[in-house]
Protein backbone atom coordinates (compact mmCIF):
# COMPACT_ATOMS: atom_id res chain seq x y z
CA UNK A 1 0.00 0.00 0.00
CA UNK A 2 0.65 3.71 -0.59
CA UNK A 3 2.33 5.89 2.76
CA UNK A 4 0.67 6.00 5.56
CA UNK A 5 -1.86 8.99 6.04
CA UNK A 6 -1.33 11.59 8.73
CA UNK A 7 -4.25 12.39 11.09
CA UNK A 8 -4.59 15.85 9.78
CA UNK A 9 -4.38 14.79 6.20
CA UNK A 10 -7.21 12.13 7.47
CA UNK A 11 -9.16 15.07 8.56
CA UNK A 12 -8.92 17.21 5.75
CA UNK A 13 -9.85 14.36 2.95
CA UNK A 14 -13.24 14.00 4.99
CA UNK A 15 -13.57 17.82 5.78
CA UNK A 16 -13.71 17.72 1.26
CA UNK A 17 -16.14 15.03 1.54
CA UNK A 18 -18.36 16.59 3.44
CA UNK A 19 -18.06 19.67 2.41
CA UNK A 20 -17.50 19.35 -1.75
CA UNK A 21 -18.52 15.87 -2.13
CA UNK A 22 -14.75 15.17 -3.22
CA UNK A 23 -14.62 11.76 -4.95
CA UNK A 24 -10.58 11.53 -5.29
CA UNK A 25 -10.73 12.56 -1.56
CA UNK A 26 -13.20 10.13 -1.18
CA UNK A 27 -11.16 7.30 -2.91
CA UNK A 28 -8.02 8.51 -0.72
CA UNK A 29 -10.14 7.55 2.19
CA UNK A 30 -11.26 4.57 0.84
CA UNK A 31 -7.21 3.24 0.12
CA UNK A 32 -6.50 3.52 3.49
CA UNK A 33 -9.65 2.48 5.80
CA UNK A 34 -11.43 0.33 3.44
CA UNK A 35 -8.75 -2.52 3.72
CA UNK A 36 -8.61 -1.69 7.99
CA UNK A 37 -12.39 -1.82 7.96
CA UNK A 38 -12.53 -5.18 6.16
CA UNK A 39 -10.01 -6.82 8.25
CA UNK A 40 -11.96 -5.54 11.17
CA UNK A 41 -15.05 -6.92 9.79
CA UNK A 42 -13.31 -10.09 8.64
CA UNK A 43 -12.47 -11.05 12.48
CA UNK A 44 -16.39 -12.01 12.54
CA UNK A 45 -17.21 -12.87 9.07
CA UNK A 46 -16.01 -16.52 8.11
CA UNK A 47 -16.97 -15.14 4.51
CA UNK A 48 -15.02 -12.74 2.74
CA UNK A 49 -17.87 -11.38 0.83
CA UNK A 50 -19.41 -10.55 4.28
CA UNK A 51 -16.14 -8.68 5.34
CA UNK A 52 -16.34 -6.45 2.08
CA UNK A 53 -20.26 -6.21 2.01
CA UNK A 54 -20.15 -4.49 5.67
CA UNK A 55 -17.25 -2.50 4.36
CA UNK A 56 -18.88 -1.24 2.08
CA UNK A 57 -21.74 0.04 3.80
CA UNK A 58 -19.29 1.50 6.41
CA UNK A 59 -17.70 3.56 3.33
CA UNK A 60 -20.86 4.59 2.28
CA UNK A 61 -21.64 5.83 5.88
CA UNK A 62 -18.71 7.96 6.00
CA UNK A 63 -19.43 9.46 2.49
CA UNK A 64 -23.31 10.32 4.39
CA UNK A 65 -22.54 11.32 7.91
CA UNK A 66 -18.92 13.25 6.74
CA UNK A 67 -20.50 16.80 7.17
CA UNK A 68 -21.48 15.56 10.82
CA UNK A 69 -18.09 15.65 11.59
CA UNK A 70 -17.10 18.30 13.77
CA UNK A 71 -13.06 18.50 12.65
CA UNK A 72 -12.26 20.22 15.93
CA UNK A 73 -13.48 17.56 18.19
CA UNK A 74 -11.96 14.13 17.14
CA UNK A 75 -10.18 12.43 15.07
CA UNK A 76 -11.19 10.62 11.93
CA UNK A 77 -9.63 7.21 13.29
CA UNK A 78 -11.83 7.04 15.73
CA UNK A 79 -14.78 8.47 13.96
CA UNK A 80 -14.76 5.89 11.58
CA UNK A 81 -14.45 2.79 14.26
CA UNK A 82 -17.20 4.02 15.96
CA UNK A 83 -19.49 4.15 12.33
CA UNK A 84 -17.85 0.70 12.08
CA UNK A 85 -18.36 -0.71 15.09
CA UNK A 86 -22.26 0.06 15.34
CA UNK A 87 -22.55 -1.15 11.94
CA UNK A 88 -21.11 -4.59 13.06
CA UNK A 89 -23.11 -4.99 16.18
CA UNK A 90 -26.36 -4.56 14.30
CA UNK A 91 -25.28 -6.77 11.65
CA UNK A 92 -24.31 -9.72 14.47
CA UNK A 93 -26.57 -9.18 17.32
CA UNK A 94 -30.39 -9.27 16.78
CA UNK A 95 -31.03 -6.72 19.52
CA UNK A 96 -31.82 -3.02 19.80
CA UNK A 97 -28.12 -1.14 20.42
CA UNK A 98 -29.25 1.31 23.34
CA UNK A 99 -27.32 4.38 23.70
CA UNK A 100 -27.47 7.82 25.38
CA UNK A 101 -28.45 10.81 23.57
CA UNK A 102 -26.80 14.23 24.03
CA UNK A 103 -30.29 15.88 23.29
CA UNK A 104 -32.47 14.25 25.96
CA UNK A 105 -33.45 16.85 28.38
CA UNK A 106 -32.28 14.54 30.93
CA UNK A 107 -28.86 14.43 29.72
CA UNK A 108 -25.89 15.87 32.03
CA UNK A 109 -23.93 17.99 30.04
CA UNK A 110 -20.34 18.07 30.99
CA UNK A 111 -20.07 22.00 32.48
CA UNK A 112 -16.26 21.65 32.23
CA UNK A 113 -14.90 24.68 30.23
CA UNK A 114 -13.90 23.07 26.60
CA UNK A 115 -10.11 23.64 26.25
CA UNK A 116 -8.81 24.74 22.41
CA UNK A 117 -10.28 22.01 21.00
CA UNK A 118 -8.61 21.74 17.92
CA UNK A 119 -4.96 21.57 19.29
CA UNK A 120 -5.75 19.82 22.47
CA UNK A 121 -7.17 17.35 19.99
CA UNK A 122 -3.89 17.07 17.94
CA UNK A 123 -1.60 16.84 21.01
CA UNK A 124 -3.79 13.89 22.49
CA UNK A 125 -4.25 11.86 19.55
CA UNK A 126 -0.29 12.00 19.38
CA UNK A 127 0.39 11.22 23.07
CA UNK A 128 -2.45 8.39 22.76
CA UNK A 129 -0.62 6.54 19.63
CA UNK A 130 2.82 7.16 21.55
CA UNK A 131 1.60 5.77 24.84
CA UNK A 132 0.25 2.52 23.14
CA UNK A 133 3.00 2.19 21.09
CA UNK A 134 5.09 0.76 24.71
CA UNK A 135 1.93 -0.58 26.21
CA UNK A 136 3.50 -4.29 27.34
CA UNK A 137 2.40 -6.50 24.64
CA UNK A 138 0.13 -8.79 26.90
CA UNK A 139 -1.84 -6.00 27.76
CA UNK A 140 -2.08 -4.64 24.00
CA UNK A 141 -3.16 -8.15 22.83
CA UNK A 142 -6.12 -7.97 25.50
CA UNK A 143 -7.44 -4.75 24.31
CA UNK A 144 -7.46 -6.16 20.79
CA UNK A 145 -8.96 -8.94 21.54
CA UNK A 146 -11.70 -6.88 22.99
CA UNK A 147 -12.45 -4.59 20.26
CA UNK A 148 -11.70 -7.32 17.23
CA UNK A 149 -13.27 -10.42 18.41
CA UNK A 150 -16.68 -10.04 19.72
CA UNK A 151 -16.12 -12.26 22.88
CA UNK A 152 -16.83 -11.64 27.04
CA UNK A 153 -13.92 -11.14 29.07
CA UNK A 154 -14.54 -14.44 30.48
CA UNK A 155 -14.30 -16.33 27.15
CA UNK A 156 -11.04 -14.22 26.43
CA UNK A 157 -9.66 -15.54 30.00
CA UNK A 158 -10.51 -18.78 28.94
CA UNK A 159 -9.04 -18.45 25.48
CA UNK A 160 -5.49 -17.16 26.81
CA UNK A 161 -5.52 -19.29 29.81
CA UNK A 162 -6.07 -16.66 32.68
CA UNK A 163 -8.22 -16.36 35.98
CA UNK A 164 -10.46 -13.74 34.71
CA UNK A 165 -8.84 -11.41 37.64
CA UNK A 166 -5.99 -11.09 36.09
CA UNK A 167 -7.58 -10.35 32.45
CA UNK A 168 -9.33 -7.60 34.57
CA UNK A 169 -6.48 -6.09 36.14
CA UNK A 170 -4.51 -5.77 33.02
CA UNK A 171 -7.23 -3.68 31.22
CA UNK A 172 -7.56 -1.43 34.38
CA UNK A 173 -3.73 -1.21 34.42
CA UNK A 174 -3.44 -0.34 30.25
CA UNK A 175 -6.29 2.40 30.77
CA UNK A 176 -4.54 3.79 33.93
CA UNK A 177 -1.32 4.29 31.58
CA UNK A 178 -3.33 5.74 28.78
CA UNK A 179 -4.65 8.00 30.99
CA UNK A 180 -2.01 8.84 32.53
CA UNK A 181 0.09 9.84 29.61
CA UNK A 182 -2.54 12.07 28.51
CA UNK A 183 -2.57 13.75 31.64
CA UNK A 184 0.69 14.11 31.69
CA UNK A 185 1.26 15.94 28.70
CA UNK A 186 -1.23 19.11 29.81
CA UNK B 1 -24.85 16.35 41.81
CA UNK B 2 -21.82 14.04 42.20
CA UNK B 3 -22.14 10.07 40.73
CA UNK B 4 -19.83 8.39 43.12
CA UNK B 5 -19.84 5.23 41.97
CA UNK B 6 -19.04 4.61 38.25
CA UNK B 7 -19.00 1.85 35.33
CA UNK B 8 -15.84 0.22 35.68
CA UNK B 9 -13.38 -0.23 33.34
CA UNK B 10 -13.95 -3.59 31.94
CA UNK B 11 -17.33 -2.92 31.75
CA UNK B 12 -16.78 0.24 29.76
CA UNK B 13 -14.34 -1.36 27.30
CA UNK B 14 -17.10 -4.12 26.39
CA UNK B 15 -19.40 -1.37 25.72
CA UNK B 16 -16.91 0.47 23.80
CA UNK B 17 -15.93 -2.56 21.85
CA UNK B 18 -19.77 -3.32 21.17
CA UNK B 19 -19.55 -6.81 23.17
CA UNK B 20 -22.41 -6.36 25.53
CA UNK B 21 -25.28 -7.94 25.65
CA UNK B 22 -28.21 -5.72 25.36
CA UNK B 23 -29.61 -5.74 29.07
CA UNK B 24 -26.15 -4.69 30.61
CA UNK B 25 -25.73 -2.26 27.45
CA UNK B 26 -28.64 -0.69 29.16
CA UNK B 27 -27.83 -0.01 32.07
CA UNK B 28 -24.15 1.80 31.41
CA UNK B 29 -25.79 3.65 28.40
CA UNK B 30 -28.38 5.16 31.11
CA UNK B 31 -25.31 5.77 33.36
CA UNK B 32 -23.39 7.54 30.64
CA UNK B 33 -26.15 9.74 29.70
CA UNK B 34 -26.17 11.18 33.65
CA UNK B 35 -21.94 10.70 33.76
CA UNK B 36 -19.56 13.30 31.88
CA UNK B 37 -16.38 11.81 33.39
CA UNK B 38 -17.43 8.49 32.44
CA UNK B 39 -18.44 9.22 28.25
CA UNK B 40 -14.46 11.19 29.03
CA UNK B 41 -13.32 7.76 29.93
CA UNK B 42 -15.64 5.82 27.25
CA UNK B 43 -13.94 8.88 24.18
CA UNK B 44 -10.36 7.31 25.51
CA UNK B 45 -11.78 3.79 24.65
CA UNK B 46 -12.86 5.09 21.71
CA UNK B 47 -9.67 6.61 21.02
CA UNK B 48 -7.88 3.77 21.86
CA UNK B 49 -10.46 1.34 19.58
CA UNK B 50 -9.78 3.89 16.52
CA UNK B 51 -5.56 3.89 17.15
CA UNK B 52 -5.71 -0.22 16.69
CA UNK B 53 -7.84 0.49 13.54
CA UNK B 54 -4.77 1.98 11.82
CA UNK B 55 -2.28 -0.80 13.35
CA UNK B 56 -4.77 -3.49 12.13
CA UNK B 57 -3.01 -5.86 9.54
CA UNK B 58 -5.37 -4.87 5.77
CA UNK B 59 -7.69 -7.13 4.46
CA UNK B 60 -7.52 -6.29 0.88
CA UNK B 61 -10.93 -4.71 -0.86
CA UNK B 62 -11.52 -6.57 -4.26
CA UNK B 63 -10.58 -5.09 -7.38
CA UNK B 64 -13.74 -3.61 -8.30
CA UNK B 65 -14.51 -2.28 -4.93
CA UNK B 66 -14.17 1.43 -5.30
CA UNK B 67 -16.22 1.47 -8.68
CA UNK B 68 -18.69 -0.58 -7.10
CA UNK B 69 -18.65 1.81 -3.88
CA UNK B 70 -18.62 5.11 -6.36
CA UNK B 71 -21.73 4.17 -8.03
CA UNK B 72 -23.47 3.55 -4.79
CA UNK B 73 -22.67 6.48 -3.27
CA UNK B 74 -23.68 8.33 -6.26
CA UNK B 75 -26.63 6.42 -7.02
CA UNK B 76 -28.87 7.22 -3.96
CA UNK B 77 -27.95 10.98 -3.59
CA UNK B 78 -28.17 10.25 0.57
CA UNK B 79 -30.80 12.11 2.10
CA UNK B 80 -29.49 13.83 4.91
CA UNK B 81 -31.02 11.86 8.16
CA UNK B 82 -32.21 14.30 10.75
CA UNK B 83 -31.23 13.54 14.43
CA UNK B 84 -33.82 10.65 16.18
CA UNK B 85 -36.25 12.99 16.79
CA UNK B 86 -38.92 10.52 15.67
CA UNK B 87 -40.66 7.33 17.46
CA UNK B 88 -39.81 8.09 20.91
CA UNK B 89 -41.87 9.44 24.23
CA UNK B 90 -42.47 12.93 24.90
CA UNK B 91 -40.45 14.69 27.56
CA UNK B 92 -42.90 15.54 29.74
CA UNK B 93 -43.91 19.35 29.14
CA UNK B 94 -42.90 20.57 32.22
CA UNK B 95 -40.06 22.25 33.18
CA UNK B 96 -37.96 19.88 34.54
CA UNK B 97 -36.12 17.25 33.22
CA UNK B 98 -37.30 13.47 33.40
CA UNK B 99 -36.43 11.64 36.27
CA UNK B 100 -35.56 8.38 33.52
CA UNK B 101 -33.20 9.74 30.70
CA UNK B 102 -32.82 7.79 27.21
CA UNK B 103 -32.16 5.54 25.93
CA UNK B 104 -34.07 4.17 29.26
CA UNK B 105 -37.42 5.97 28.95
CA UNK B 106 -38.04 4.71 25.40
CA UNK B 107 -37.28 1.09 27.20
CA UNK B 108 -40.07 1.54 29.92
CA UNK B 109 -42.38 3.92 27.84
CA UNK B 110 -42.38 6.91 29.53
CA UNK B 111 -41.39 8.84 32.65
CA UNK B 112 -41.75 7.48 36.28
CA UNK B 113 -45.15 9.23 36.88
CA UNK B 114 -46.86 7.08 34.12
CA UNK B 115 -45.77 3.50 35.17
CA UNK B 116 -47.78 1.00 35.38
CA UNK B 117 -45.73 -0.74 38.73
CA UNK B 118 -46.45 -4.20 39.81
CA UNK B 119 -46.48 -5.51 43.22
CA UNK B 120 -43.81 -7.48 44.68
CA UNK B 121 -45.07 -7.92 48.16
CA UNK B 122 -44.01 -5.32 51.10
CA UNK B 123 -44.54 -2.63 49.58
CA UNK B 124 -41.75 -3.25 46.66
CA UNK B 125 -42.90 -2.70 42.85
CA UNK B 126 -41.05 -3.47 39.79
CA UNK B 127 -41.33 -3.39 36.22
CA UNK B 128 -39.82 -6.33 34.01
CA UNK B 129 -38.49 -4.38 30.61
CA UNK B 130 -38.22 -6.61 27.65
CA UNK B 131 -35.09 -7.24 26.12
CA UNK B 132 -34.09 -9.17 23.33
CA UNK B 133 -30.43 -10.59 24.01
CA UNK B 134 -31.81 -14.08 26.07
CA UNK B 135 -29.18 -13.43 28.43
CA UNK B 136 -30.02 -10.74 30.59
CA UNK B 137 -33.27 -9.88 33.26
CA UNK B 138 -33.81 -6.60 33.12
CA UNK B 139 -36.32 -4.62 35.42
CA UNK B 140 -37.11 -1.41 36.85
CA UNK B 141 -37.18 -1.13 41.00
CA UNK B 142 -38.78 0.89 43.78
CA UNK B 143 -38.15 -0.02 47.52
CA UNK B 144 -40.19 1.72 49.76
CA UNK B 145 -38.04 4.24 51.79
CA UNK B 146 -36.76 2.69 54.66
CA UNK B 147 -37.39 -0.98 53.54
CA UNK B 148 -34.62 -3.65 52.00
CA UNK B 149 -34.76 -4.43 48.41
CA UNK B 150 -36.51 -8.14 48.55
CA UNK B 151 -34.47 -11.04 48.47
CA UNK B 152 -33.04 -12.01 44.82
CA UNK B 153 -30.02 -14.45 44.16
CA UNK B 154 -28.05 -13.54 41.58
CA UNK B 155 -25.94 -16.22 39.91
CA UNK B 156 -24.04 -13.86 38.05
CA UNK B 157 -23.16 -10.18 37.77
CA UNK B 158 -25.75 -7.67 39.07
CA UNK B 159 -25.85 -4.28 37.80
CA UNK B 160 -28.03 -1.47 39.87
CA UNK B 161 -28.50 2.02 38.42
CA UNK B 162 -30.36 4.34 41.19
CA UNK B 163 -32.57 6.63 39.20
CA UNK B 164 -33.81 8.58 42.34
CA UNK B 165 -34.43 8.38 46.06
CA UNK B 166 -31.19 6.15 47.45
CA UNK B 167 -30.02 2.98 49.31
CA UNK B 168 -27.36 1.80 51.32
CA UNK B 169 -25.45 -1.22 50.56
CA UNK B 170 -23.89 -1.60 54.23
CA UNK B 171 -21.85 1.54 54.86
CA UNK B 172 -21.97 2.83 50.86
CA UNK B 173 -24.83 4.89 49.92
CA UNK B 174 -26.19 4.83 46.29
CA UNK B 175 -27.65 7.84 45.23
CA UNK B 176 -28.99 8.91 41.67
CA UNK B 177 -26.60 8.23 38.89
CA UNK B 178 -24.46 5.78 41.14
CA UNK B 179 -24.08 2.11 39.33
CA UNK B 180 -23.39 -0.52 41.74
CA UNK B 181 -21.28 -3.54 39.82
CA UNK B 182 -21.84 -7.09 42.13
CA UNK B 183 -20.96 -10.49 41.08
CA UNK B 184 -21.56 -13.75 42.14
CA UNK B 185 -19.51 -13.20 45.59
CA UNK B 186 -21.11 -10.65 46.25
CA UNK B 187 -23.70 -11.14 49.25
CA UNK B 188 -25.63 -7.88 50.28
CA UNK B 189 -29.04 -6.60 51.45
CA UNK B 190 -29.11 -3.10 49.59
CA UNK B 191 -32.04 -0.74 52.22
CA UNK B 192 -33.61 2.12 51.00
CA UNK B 193 -32.70 5.50 52.69
CA UNK B 194 -35.58 6.34 54.66
CA UNK B 195 -37.54 9.70 53.40
CA UNK B 196 -38.32 8.80 49.95
CA UNK B 197 -38.89 5.05 47.86
CA UNK B 198 -35.76 4.41 45.79
CA UNK B 199 -36.07 3.63 42.14
CA UNK B 200 -33.33 1.81 40.16
CA UNK B 201 -32.77 -0.20 37.42
CA UNK B 202 -31.35 -3.31 37.80
CA UNK B 203 -30.16 -6.30 35.24
CA UNK B 204 -29.34 -9.66 36.06
CA UNK B 205 -27.63 -12.65 33.80
CA UNK B 206 -31.05 -14.38 32.98
CA UNK B 207 -33.07 -17.40 34.64
CA UNK B 208 -31.65 -19.66 31.63
CA UNK B 209 -27.78 -18.80 33.27
CA UNK B 210 -28.80 -21.01 35.97
CA UNK B 211 -27.25 -24.40 35.73
CA UNK B 212 -28.70 -26.12 38.60
CA UNK B 213 -31.87 -28.07 38.24
CA UNK B 214 -33.00 -27.15 41.75
CA UNK B 215 -32.97 -23.69 40.95
CA UNK B 216 -34.45 -23.92 37.65
CA UNK B 217 -37.44 -26.12 39.68
CA UNK B 218 -37.94 -23.30 42.07
CA UNK B 219 -37.81 -20.50 39.60
CA UNK B 220 -41.06 -19.72 38.62
CA UNK B 221 -42.42 -19.56 42.59
CA UNK B 222 -39.47 -16.89 43.23
CA UNK B 223 -40.54 -15.16 40.34
CA UNK B 224 -36.74 -14.52 39.06
ZN1 LIG C 1 -19.65 7.42 35.73
ZN1 LIG D 1 -27.96 -8.11 44.43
Amino acid sequence: TARELTKDEARALLEAVGRDRDMAAFEALFRHYGPRIKAYMARLARDGSVAEELMQETMIAVWNKAAQFEPGRGNVSTWIFTIARNLRIDAYRKTRRPDFDPNDPAFVPDDSPPADAAVEERQEAERLRNAMAVLPEEQLELLRLSFFNDCSHSSIAERLNLPLGTVKSRIRLAFAKLRTALEDGQ
Amino acid sequence: MTIRHHVSDELLLAYAAGTLEEGWRLAVATHLALCPDCRKRLSLMEDAGGQLLEEIVPEPAMATSFERLRQRVLEKSAPVRPASAAARPAAPARAAAPVLPEPLRSYVGGDVETLKWKSLGRGAYHIPIRTDDGTTMVRLLRIPAGKPVPEHGHGGRELTLVLSGSFHDGETLFARGDLEEADASVQHQPVATPGEDCICLAVTDAPLKFRSWLVRLVQPVLGI
